[in-house]
């Protein structure tokens, strides 16, 4: 092959020039290309479509027939409750985290960086189960808990405690970088003029940042509602009452009605279509993930 | 003071001590609390727990199946990477956006459809079956899944690197009548090497743990289509909430000594590339 320059390269006749290859290059451009959308289609797009076929097998009516269930609808709004909690505190923490660590200079700021990213590193059951740990029957404050009558394994306070650990960076992640990035000159102009620090934050950081925190809350939005390993591990499956839609699905596949599980499936194929969207819409402002 | 230096800015206070708080409440407290768990156990249970045949063929199954998935996305990624960077073709900006699918995309919804899409009926899975390759309830499926659901760590973490290698680099060396492969082997993988590691590394980091897509596709056979994340599952239903414990502490322990080889890895490739450099 070509691992050596060819001899006499330079001193032929006919020297080697970029494009003189191009039917090469033709045979080349058009096998990557192949690769990869045949790879995307196996792994990516079949499944996708496969979800539409599924749900809509039987038919328009059946499919909007199996959003009637009552414990279908009560796994939608368990999920939408369980994100309007999560994506709100997270997005604060966010804010929170990125002035502290973006703004100031403070020893110990890559261990806290590092800290806020770990749940990114860890098994989503690992997430789950930490709180079993703590919150459980069997766990450390399971006694006192059953004591005092409040149950937060097996309910919805576990699965917001779990959603909340496994979405904890995602906010924080993309505000960090940003805020460093665009520095602190105009905040420390409107300081000097005047300007309280509420003010400073609602006037001038916020309209600056705000689309990395769009495209921070779609993301922790998106992977709130679609959780699945730490919730299906605090959640206890109980239906109409602590299934969220992704639990809900496993429930139904594994009940072998399809159109059922590939109906809501099929909602959350659609909320992460949406998030692609608003991601790429927001990326087309000139936002680039750091 | 000499824990932060001077700033006009207010609110640091306000914000470092929300930050810690809330970092602290959420995710620090609760993962004291698994280290202590699996350190309160006797010394002889945890290693009967943790070696236990089962457990061995879980390890076995998770990260063998993630580094095969980490590989695939590593070869797959490069080459999806380079049609995205390097070539013009109708719906290119779609196809782009949709490499992002699988972070977006709930694991519970990958996890049925790939098995759908996959098993003895499916689209794909037909064609396989007169083949004699069996995909949905084997390791192959456990691999596919872990493939599709870390594909994007390895396409986003080279598409930037391969932007930046010099095409003057490139055109020079082919003016000098260097062959394409020689440009690929010299010049473009020396540029996106670390890249691609970093890309390896995280694929393989979320493989690992990877729970909700791969149950439904492994057929969850002990010892051979079980996965650690599951087998912890199991414990805990089971209410043994320490065996489940020093299974997470192993899996954590297995991952980060991973990670910190490739990361060693990645350092060396750095320091080989600049001094190339210089």
């Amino acid at each position: 092959m070509a691992a050596v320059l060819p001899h006499g390269a330079l001193a032929d006749d006919a020297v080697t020039r970029p494009g003189q290859h191009t039917w090469m290059h033709a045979i080349v451009r058009w096998l990557c290309i192949t690769i990869s959308l045949t790879f995307l289609a196996a792994v990516l797009l079949a499944p996708l479509a496969t979800v539409f076929a599924m749900a809509l097998g039987r038919g328009l009516a059946a499919y909007l027939r199996s959003f009637a269930d009552p414990d279908t609808l009560a796994a939608i709004r368990l999920t939408l409750t369980t994100a309007l909690v999560v994506v709100p505190l997270n997005t604060v923490f966010g804010l929170a985290a990125a002035w502290a660590i973006a703004k100031f200079e403070f020893r110990g700021k890559s261990v806290l960086i590092t800290l806020i990213d770990l749940p990114l590193a860890i098994s989503p059951v690992i997430s789950g189960m930490v709180f079993v740990l703590l919150f459980g029957l069997h766990g450390w404050f399971g006694a006192w808990l059953q004591e005092h009558d409040i149950s937060i394994v097996f309910a919805l306070p576990g699965i917001i405690l779990a959603t909340m650990f496994v979405t904890f960076p995602y906010v924080a992640r993309e505000l960090i970088p940003l805020m460093q990035q665009l520095g602190n000159d105009e905040e420390e102009a409107a300081i000097t003029l005047g300007a309280g620090g509420w003010m400073t934050f609602f006037r001038v950081t916020l309209p600056k940042v705000r689309w990395g925190l769009v495209y921070g809350m779609v993301l922790c939005n998106a992977r709130a509602m679609g959780e699945f390993g730490a919730v299906s591990v605090v959640s206890g499956h109980i239906r109409g009452l602590t299934n969220t839609m992704p639990l809900h699905i496993e429930i139904l596949y594994n009940e072998y009605n399809f159109v059922g599980a590939f109906a809501v499936a099929s909602l959350l194929t659609l909320l992460a279509v949406l998030t692609l969207i608003v991601k790429t819409l927001v990326e087309r402002t000139g936002y680039r993930r750091r | 003071m000499s824990f932060r230096k001077a700033s006009v800015l207010p609110g640091f206070g306000l914000t470092f001590g929300f930050t810690t708080f809330f970092l602290s409440a959420i995710v620090l407290l609760p993962l004291a609390a698994l280290v202590l768990s699996a350190a309160s156990m006797h010394w002889g249970d945890f290693v009967r727990v943790v070696s236990s045949p089962r457990a061995v063929g879980s390890y076995r199954l998770s990260f063998g199946a993630s580094l095969l998935a980490a590989t695939i996305n590593a070869v797959f990624g490069f080459i999806i990477a380079w049609t995205l960077v390097r070539y013009e073709f109708p719906g290119r900006k779609i196809i782009d956006a949709l490499i992002d699918m699988p972070f977006a995309l709930p694991t519970a919804v990958s996890g049925i459809a790939l098995t759908t899409v996959f098993a003895q009926n499916g689209w794909i899975g037909r064609y396989l079956e007169p083949l004699g390759v069996k995909v949905a309830y084997t390791w192959i499926g456990v691999t596919l899944a872990l493939t599709l659901i870390s594909m994007p760590f390895a396409v986003r973490a080279v598409q930037p690197a391969l932007q930046e290698v010099q095409r003057e680099l490139e055109e020079a060396a082919e003016t000098l009548g260097a062959g394409r492969l020689y440009v690929l082997r010299r010049i473009i993988l020396p540029t996106v090497l670390p890249a691609l590691l970093t890309g390896f590394t995280l694929a393989f980091a979320r493989a690992v743990g990877e729970y909700g897509s791969v149950i439904f596709i492994a057929g969850n056979l002990p010892m051979k289509t079980e996965i650690t994340p599951l087998l912890i599952v199991i414990h805990l239903e089971e209410f043994d909430y320490q065996g489940a414990a020093a299974l997470g502490v192993v899996m954590l322990g297995i991952s980060f000594v991973i990670l910190l080889a490739i990361n060693l890895l990645q350092a060396w490739g750095r320091r080989r590339h600049v001094r190339a450099a210089h």
